[in-house]
C-alpha cells in the first residue's frame, strides 16, 4: 500500500477526446502512455517518478480495460530489459525510473536494448533528480542517450508540451528503431496543470497476442556479427532517421523574433527559467512573448545540425543554456559552427555556472550578463546599470541562528530504536566501521545517531564493507542494508557475496514491510495481501537459501535492549562468516495511515481500544536531554518551564506522539531517567476495567489524601 | 515581475511560496491555494519538491497565478531571490531560512510566518539550551519584509483539533494579499472533504486575527513573562503552616533584590524535605548576603538563592517517588494525556535502578558498608540493576512508590544526603572564599551547579563537568578575568555530552599566562 493514495486522481485517466485535464505532471504522462496505445508499463520507484509508480498501480484496473500490462519491476534493469518486449514486436512498452541512479542500474540492459534496436516504440521516462530536493550525486542522463545512442527528449515543463513529447516520443522510436529517453525534473513531474485529453487507446498488438504468435530475429540479438552490424545501422540508418524526424515534426522550437542579432539556446526543461529571466529583464511578457529569438531544443540528443546552423543564420552571438556538466550541447555546437565555418560567437559557461542547478537567479544573472556583453541596446537602463535592489537585508548573523533542517526519521520510526541500540552499543565495545546504504535509515548518518561512513548504492551497503574481512581483524564491520535494497539487489551483490567470501562482518537488514523511502511502495517481503502482486515472502527465508549461518530475527524493532544484546552476541561470537539481523517492524508512516481510520472507527464503535501515548514528568526530568541524543523524534522536543529556578529546558512530548515505544525502552536500555512514562488510554472500557479502576483509585486516593494532609501543599505543586 | 511594455497589470503574475516543515501538510495548503485562485478565474499553477522532504525535513511549495486572459502564461517552477510576492512560513525558523535565501525582499514581499518553533534536532541535543533565538528572526524579518504577519497558527490550528495548514490559508486570507474573497476560500476548504469543521474554524480565528495584525501592523506577542510565586498561596496543618510564616517573615527581611528567587527556592526545599531544611536553607543563603550589597545588586545572594535550592533538592529515589505519588500529577497527566470520563488511565513508569542508587536510600553506615565492598556490591547489583516498569495505576505498583516516598522522614540519615551535602557545602564555601576576593568569580562558581544534572551515568558525567571547570581556578588564580573564564569554560561544558569543546577551552587556559 502506497504511502500516497491516487484512487481518486486516476479516475481523470478515463477523460475522452476535448475534455480539459486538470492534475500533476505525473498523472498527465500517465495519461499520455494510454493515449498512445501503450501495451505494457513497468519500472522501479523513486523521486521524483515514485508518484507515476504509484498512479500506475492504482490505475490498474483502467490499464487491465485496455489490456496493458503492468509491472512493478525489481529493478531498473528489470524494468529495461522488459522492453525486450518491443524488440521483434510491434508494441509500444515504457519504463520508468530515477535518474541518474536507477539509469546506472538499467545500463546493462540499456545498452543491449539500444545496439540491437526496436520494432514497437519503447520510452524511458527518466525522472531526473538533479538540484534542490535531490538526494543522490548530481550527474547527468545524457550522457547515457550519448554512449548507448538512445535518444533524448527533454520537453517544455508543462502538460501540454509533456504529453506531447510521450506522443512524439513513441513515434520517433518507432521511425528510428531506437530507444527514446524522456526526461522530466523534479519539479515538473509534481506540476499541477491541464491539457486537453484525447481517447486512450487499446494496444493494436497486446502481449497476449505476441506471446500467441512468437517471432525471432537473430539480427536483432547483441552477438557477433550482427552486434557490429548494429552500431553500423546506429549511425548509417537510425541516426539519420531520428534526425530527418525532429526536423520535419519540428520537435524543436523557436520563439521570438528570428531576426536579432542574439540568440538562446536551451534545453526544453530550462525554457520556463529562461523566459522568467527575459520577463525580469523587461525583455518578455507574461506568454512569453519576446524580441530575443529563442531555439527550444526539446529533443537534445540527437542534435539537428542544419537546424541549428539555421538558428544562428545572421546572429552575432548565440547563448547555450544546458544545466549540468560536461556540456556536451555546447561543445556540439561549438563544433558544428567551426566545421560550418560560421563566425557566430557560441558561449554558454562562460556567463552560466559549469555545475549546479539553474535556479532563478543564475538565470537572471547568467543570461543578463551575456545580453549586457553581446546587446546592451535591448536592455532597459536600469537593467544596463542596476542600482542594486531587492537584495533583501543583511542576513549575516540569522546565517548563524537558523539551524539547519536535513529530513529524518519520522515520528515513531522503527528504524530509530536500532540506531540507538548501535549507539548503545559502541559506547560498550568502541567505534566500528559501519557502511550505510540508501533508504530511511540513511538518516542515521545525521545527528542525533551519527552513524555511517559510507553509502555506496543501493543494496550495496554489505558489498561496500566486504574489504573489511581479514583475518588480523580485531573488530568486525556493520553494514545496513534496507529491505528494499535487499530484494533491489541487495541479496545477491551484498548477502550472497558475503557468503561466498566468508565475511566475518555483521549485517543488520532493516525490514520495515515497504520500500519505505521512495513512498511506500509493497515489496516482496510486505506483510499485507496485494491484490494484484505476490508478497508476505521472509527476508529470512531468502537470506537462509543463500547459505547464512548466522541468523538472528528481531520482529519488534522497539526491543532497544534486545536489538543492543543481538548487536552485541554478533560483534562478539566466536562463529565464523557473515553475521545477519533482521529487525523488522512496520514503518509508522504506513502503519498509521492504515490504522488511525480502523482504530478511530473501533472506538466510535464502542470496541475496547487502547491508545498509547508518551509522556515526561516536567519536575523529573533535569534537562540534560540525553534522552533526544539518543532518539531525535521530532513529537520529542523541548520546552522551557515558567520557573526561574531552572535554567535549561525540559523534554516534552507532543500530541503527535503514537506510543511506539522507544522513549521509554531507551531511557531503561540506556539507564538515562525516569521521567517517561506511558499513557495507554483505555477507550470504551469493559465493566471489568472500570470495576478494577474505581477500587485502585480508591485506594490510591486514600494514601495520597492521608500523606498530602500532614504536610505543606503548594497552591500549584 | 516587470511586465514588457504594455503588458497591463492585470496580467501581473502572483508569486507565492510556502515553507514549511515535513509533515506539516503543505500540499494540502498549496492544493487549497490553487484552488482558491481557479475559483478566481486565476490559471494557477503549484510545484513541490516531495521524496525525502516530505520526512521532516524543510519543504517549499510554490505557486504562480495570473488572471485568465484566454493565453497561457509561462510561469517558473521554483522561487527566484527578489521575486517572490508573499511568502508563508509555516514555522518560524523556516521564514529566517526564507530570508536567508533571498525570498523576502523590502519593496514586495509580504512575509506570513507561525511565531511557534518546531526544534530542529542540532536545538534538542545539546545538554545545555542550544535552540535558536526567535527574537533575532523577529527583528530581521521585521526589516526584510514589506509586512510582516506573525502569530501562533500552530496553536490555533491544535485549538480547533486540525492542522496548521488551515490557519496558514486563514492568515493568507486575513492578509488580504490576495485579490481573492473569503467566501472562495472556504468553498476551496469545504471542498477538500476531510475534517471541513475544524478546518473553517482553524481559518476564521487565524483569519480574524490576522487581520486584527494586518490593521495594528504590530508583532506576535513574546510569550508572557512568569507572574510571580514569591508568595505562593499555601495549606497545610496548623503547626506547618505556622514554621512556614516564621521562614516568609525572613524571606521578606531579605534585601528586596533576593526575595523573589528565595520565596521559590524556599518553596522548593520545604516541599522537597520539611520546615528545618527551609531554615537550613536561609541559613546558608544569609552567608551570602552578609557578603553582598546593593551596589552589586546583590547578584550574589540572588544566584546562591537558586543554585542553592537546586543542590538542595537532588534527585534521589525519595523525591522521584515522592513527584509521581501526588494527585497533583495524577491530574496533571489526565489533562496531557486527554483523558475524558468515559476512558480508563494507566500508566507505566520507567525505572532502572542501580546498586548506587539502591545504596544511597541506605543508612550512611550500611551504605558505605556495602560500595566498600566491590563484591558484594557487584553480586548486589545483578540483583538489582535491570529495567523496571511499575504500573502506577495500579495499588501494588503505587503502594511500593508510595512506600519508598515515605522515606522522606529518614532522609537526613541516609548516604546519599550525607554525600550531597558535602558537596554542596565543599562548592558553597569556594564560591563564597572566592567571593570576598573577587565577586564576579564567586557568582560564577555558583552559577556552575547548574552543570549538575541528570540521572545514573548522566549525572556522573554532568559531576565530572563540574569537576573539570572548577580544577580551572588554581590556573585563574588572580586573573581579573577569571570570572569570565569559567563562564566560558560552564558554557562549553554545555555544548556537548561528553565535555570535548570543555577540555579544549581547558587547554586554551592552560596556555594562559
Amino acid at each position: 500500500m502506497a504511502e500516497r493514495s491516487f484512487a481518486k486522481e486516476v479516475e481523470k485517466l478515463r477523460l475522452g477526446a476535448g475534455e480539459e485535464f486538470a492534475g500533476e505532471g505525473i498523472l498527465a504522462i500517465t495519461k499520455a502512455l494510454l493515449q498512445c496505445g501503450v501495451g505494457y508499463v513497468g519500472g522501479y520507484q523513486g523521486a521524483p517518478i515514485s508518484h507515476l509508480m504509484d498512479v500506475l498501480a492504482d490505475a490498474q484496473d483502467i490499464l487491465g480495460e485496455l489490456g496493458v500490462h503492468f509491472e512493478a519491476s525489481a529493478s531498473e534493469a528489470t524494468a529495461t530489459a522488459m522492453l525486450a518486449a518491443s524488440v521483434h514486436y510491434p508494441i509500444r512498452g515504457a519504463a520508468t525510473f530515477k535518474s541518474t541512479v536507477g539509469t546506472n542500474v538499467a545500463s546493462d540492459a540499456l545498452a543491449n536494448l539500444a545496439s540491437g534496436g526496436v520494432t514497437g516504440g519503447a520510452l524511458i521516462i527518466v525522472g531526473e533528480d538533479y538540484g534542490e530536493g535531490s538526494s543522490i550525486m548530481q550527474e547527468r542522463s545524457h550522457a547515457f542517450a550519448m554512449k548507448s545512442q538512445v535518444w533524448l527528449l527533454d520537453p517544455r515543463p508543462n502538460l501540454p508540451s509533456i504529453v506531447k513529447a510521450v506522443e512524439d516520443g513513441f513515434e520517433l522510436s518507432e521511425a528510428s528503431n531506437t530507444p527514446v529517453m524522456l526526461q522530466v525534473r523534479i519539479r515538473c513531474c509534481h506540476v499541477h496543470g491541464h491539457f486537453i485529453a484525447k481517447d486512450n487507446k487499446r494496444p493494436p498488438m497486446s502481449v497476449a497476442d505476441a506471446l500467441a504468435a512468437p517471432r525471432r530475429d537473430t539480427g536483432r540479438i547483441v552477438l557477433p556479427p550482427a552486434s557490429f552490424l548494429h552500431e553500423k545501422e546506429k549511425v548509417a540508418k537510425r541516426w539519420p532517421a531520428a534526425v530527418d524526424f525532429i526536423k520535419s515534426r519540428k520537435i524543436n522550437e523557436i520563439f521570438g523574433s528570428d531576426h536579432g542579432s542574439v540568440g538562446i539556446v536551451m534545453q526544453g526543461g530550462m525554457y520556463n527559467s529562461v523566459v522568467r529571466a527575459l520577463q525580469r529583464l523587461a525583455l518578455a511578457d507574461t506568454y512569453g512573448d519576446t524580441d530575443v529569438s529563442l531555439y527550444v531544443l526539446n529533443a537534445v540528443y540527437p542534435l539537428v545540425d542544419d537546424e541549428f546552423l539555421a538558428f544562428c543564420e545572421g546572429k552575432q552571438a548565440v547563448l547555450v543554456v544546458e544545466e549540468g556538466q560536461p556540456n556536451y550541447i555546447e561543445q556540439a555546437f561549438a563544433a558544428m559552427l567551426h566545421k560550418a565555418g560560421r563566425g557566430t560567437k557560441l558561449v554558454g559557461k562562460e556567463h552560466l555556472p559549469m555545475a549546479g542547478e539553474y535556479t532563478g537567479q543564475v538565470m537572471l544573472d547568467g543570461i543578463g550578463s551575456f545580453l549586457r556583453a553581446n546587446a546592451p541596446h535591448l536592455l532597459p537602463g536600469e537593467v544596463r546599470a542596476p542600482n542594486k535592489l531587492g537584495e533583501g537585508v543583511d542576513t549575516a548573523d540569522l546565517i548563524n541562528v537558523v539551524p539547519g533542517r536535513p529530513p529524518g526519521f519520522c515520528v515513531g520510526c522503527p528504524e530509530r530504536p536500532i540506531f540507538a541500540a548501535t549507539k548503545l552499543v559502541e559506547q560498550e565495545l568502541g567505534k566500528h566501521h559501519i557502511a550505510s546504504d540508501i533508504g530511511c535509515h540513511l538518516f542515521s548518518i545525521m545527528p542525533p545517531f551519527e552513524l555511517g561512513a559510507t553509502t555506496m548504492g543501493y543494496g550495496l551497503g554489505p558489498a561496500s564493507a566486504s574489504a573489511f574481512n581479514s583475518p588480523e581483524a580485531k573488530r568486525r564491520s556493520i553494514s545496513f542494508v534496507g529491505d528494499g535494497g535487499f530484494w533491489h539487489n541487495g541479496l545477491t551483490s551484498s548477502i550472497g557475496n558475503a557468503v561466498f567470501n566468508k565475511n566475518d562482518g555483521v549485517i543488520v537488514i532493516v525490514d520495515n514491510f515497504y520500500s519505505a523511502a521512495t513512498g511506500g511502495q509493497d515489496i516482496l517481503s510486505s506483510r499485507a495481501s496485494n491484490r494484484t502482486k505476490s508478497t508476505k515472502h521472509p527476508i529470512t527465508e531468502a537470506v537462509k537459501g543463500m547459505g547464512v549461518k548466522w541468523l538472528r530475527h528481531i520482529d519488534r524493532t522497539y526491543d532497544v535492549g534486545k536489538m543492543q544484546a543481538t548487536l552485541r552476541e554478533a560483534l562478539t561470537t566466536e562463529e565464523k562468516g557473515p553475521k545477519v539481523i533482521v529487525a523488522s517492524s512496520e514503518c509508522m508512516l504506513n502503519r498509521q495511515r492504515r490504522e488511525k481510520p480502523l482504530v478511530d472507527k473501533a472506538i466510535k464503535g464502542g470496541e475496547r481500544v487502547v491508545k498509547p501515548k508518551f509522556g515526561v514528568d516536567e519536575d523529573v526530568c533535569t534537562g540534560d536531554h540525553a534522552c533526544m541524543r539518543l532518539s531525535g523524534c521530532p513529537s520529542l522536543s523541548v520546552k522551557s518551564l515558567d520557573d526561574p529556578l531552572r535554567d535549561d529546558p525540559v523534554a516534552s512530548i507532543d500530541q503527535n506522539c503514537v506510543g511506539c515505544g522507544n522513549c521509554g525502552e531507551v531511557a531503561d536500555a540506556a539507564v538515562l531517567c525516569p521521567s517517561f512514562y506511558r499513557a495507554d488510554v483505555v477507550h470504551n472500557p469493559s465493566r471489568w476495567d472500570r470495576f478494577l479502576e474505581s477500587g485502585r483509585r480508591a485506594a490510591i486516593g486514600l494514601l495520597q489524601r492521608r500523606r498530602e494532609s500532614r504536610r505543606l501543599m503548594f497552591a500549584d505543586a | 515581475m516587470r511586465p514588457k511594455a504594455g503588458a497591463s497589470d492585470d496580467e501581473r503574475v502572483i508569486k507565492l511560496a510556502v515553507l514549511a516543515v515535513g509533515g506539516q501538510g503543505g500540499g494540502v495548503l498549496a492544493d487549497w491555494i490553487t484552488d482558491v485562485a481557479e475559483r478566481n478565474g486565476y490559471i494557477a499553477q503549484s510545484t513541490s519538491v516531495a521524496g525525502v522532504a516530505q520526512r521532516t525535513g524543510a519543504t517549499i511549495y510554490y505557486i504562480e497565478m495570473a488572471r485568465d486572459t484566454g493565453r497561457l502564461p509561462v510561469f517558473a517552477l521554483s522561487p527566484s531571490q527578489g521575486d517572490v510576492d508573499i511568502l508563508i512560513a509555516a514555522e518560524l525558523m523556516e521564514a529566517g531560512r526564507a530570508i536567508i535565501r533571498g525570498f523576502v525582499t523590502p519593496e514586495r514581499t509580504t512575509l506570513i510566518a507561525s511565531s511557534h518553533r518546531i526544534a530542529a534536532v542540532s536545538e534538542k541535543i545539546e545538554p545545555g539550551d542550544g535552540r535558536a533565538s526567535s527574537e533575532k528572526v523577529h527583528a530581521t524579518a521585521e526589516a526584510a519584509a514589506k509586512r510582516f504577519i506573525a502569530f501562533d497558527m500552530e496553536k490555533i490550528a491544535a485549538e480547533n483539533g486540525t492542522m496548521i495548514s488551515a490557519s496558514l490559508l486563514g492568515a493568507l486570507a486575513g492578509s488580504d494579499t490576495l485579490p481573492f474573497t473569503r467566501e472562495s476560500y472556504e468553498q476551496a476548504v469545504s471542498a477538500g472533504g476531510r475534517g471541513v469543521k475544524a478546518s473553517l474554524a482553524a481559518f476564521g480565528a487565524a483569519y480574524d486575527r490576522a487581520r486584527g495584525i494586518a490593521a495594528a501592523g504590530d508583532k506576535a506577542a513574546p510569550k508572557p513573562a512568569a507572574e510571580s510565586k514569591a508568595v505562593p498561596k499555601v495549606s497545610g496543618p496548623e503547626t506547618l503552616l505556622k514554621g512556614w510564616q516564621e521562614l516568609a517573615v525572613r524571606v521578606a527581611a531579605l534585601p528586596e533584590p533576593v526575595r523573589d528567587m528565595a520565596g521559590r527556592g524556599l518553596r522548593k526545599v520545604v516541599d522537597f524535605q520539611d520546615i528545618a531544611y527551609g531554615g537550613e536553607y536561609l541559613d546558608r543563603l544569609d552567608k551570602a548576603v552578609a557578603l553582598d550589597d546593593a551596589d552589586h545588586r546583590y547578584a550574589l545572594s540572588t544566584a546562591a538563592a537558586k543554585h542553592l535550592a537546586n543542590a538542595m533538592c537532588y534527585d534521589d529515589m525519595i523525591r522521584v517517588a515522592d513527584l509521581k505519588t501526588r494527585s497533583s500529577r495524577d491530574r496533571r497527566v489526565r489533562k496531557e494525556v486527554g483523558v475524558k470520563d468515559n476512558t480508563v488511565l494507566q500508566v507505566t513508569e520507567y525505572f532502572h535502578p542501580r546498586i548506587e542508587e539502591f545504596c544511597g536510600t541506605l543508612p550512611v553506615g550500611l551504605g558505605s558498608y556495602i560500595e566498600n565492598r566491590p563484591n558484594l556490591a557487584a553480586f548486589l547489583d545483578r540483583r538489582i540493576n535491570r529495567g523496571r516498569h511499575i504500573r502506577t495505576d495500579s495499588f501494588s505498583g503505587f503502594a511500593m512508590l508510595w512506600f519508598i516516598a515515605g522515606l522522606r522522614r529518614w532522609r537526613r540519615r541516609l548516604l546519599r544526603h550525607k554525600v550531597e551535602v558535602e558537596h554542596l557545602e565543599r562548592w558553597y564555601e569556594l564560591a563564597l572564599a572566592h567571593a570576598r576576593e573577587n565577586y564576579a568569580l564567586g557568582q560564577e562558581i555558583l552559577n556552575c551547579r547548574r552543570l549538575i544534572k541528570g540521572y545514573s551515568d548522566t549525572h556522573a558525567r554532568a559531576q565530572s563537568k563540574f569537576d573539570r571547570v572548577l580544577s580551572a581556578l588554581p590556573m585563574l588564580e588572580g586573573r581579573e578575568d577569571a570570572a569570565d573564564w569559567i563562564r566560558r569554560l560552564r558554557e562549553a561544558a554545555l555544548k556537548d555530552e561528553k565535555g570535548d569543546m570543555l577540555d579544549g577551552a581547558l587547554k586554551t587556559v592552560a596556555t594562559l599566562d
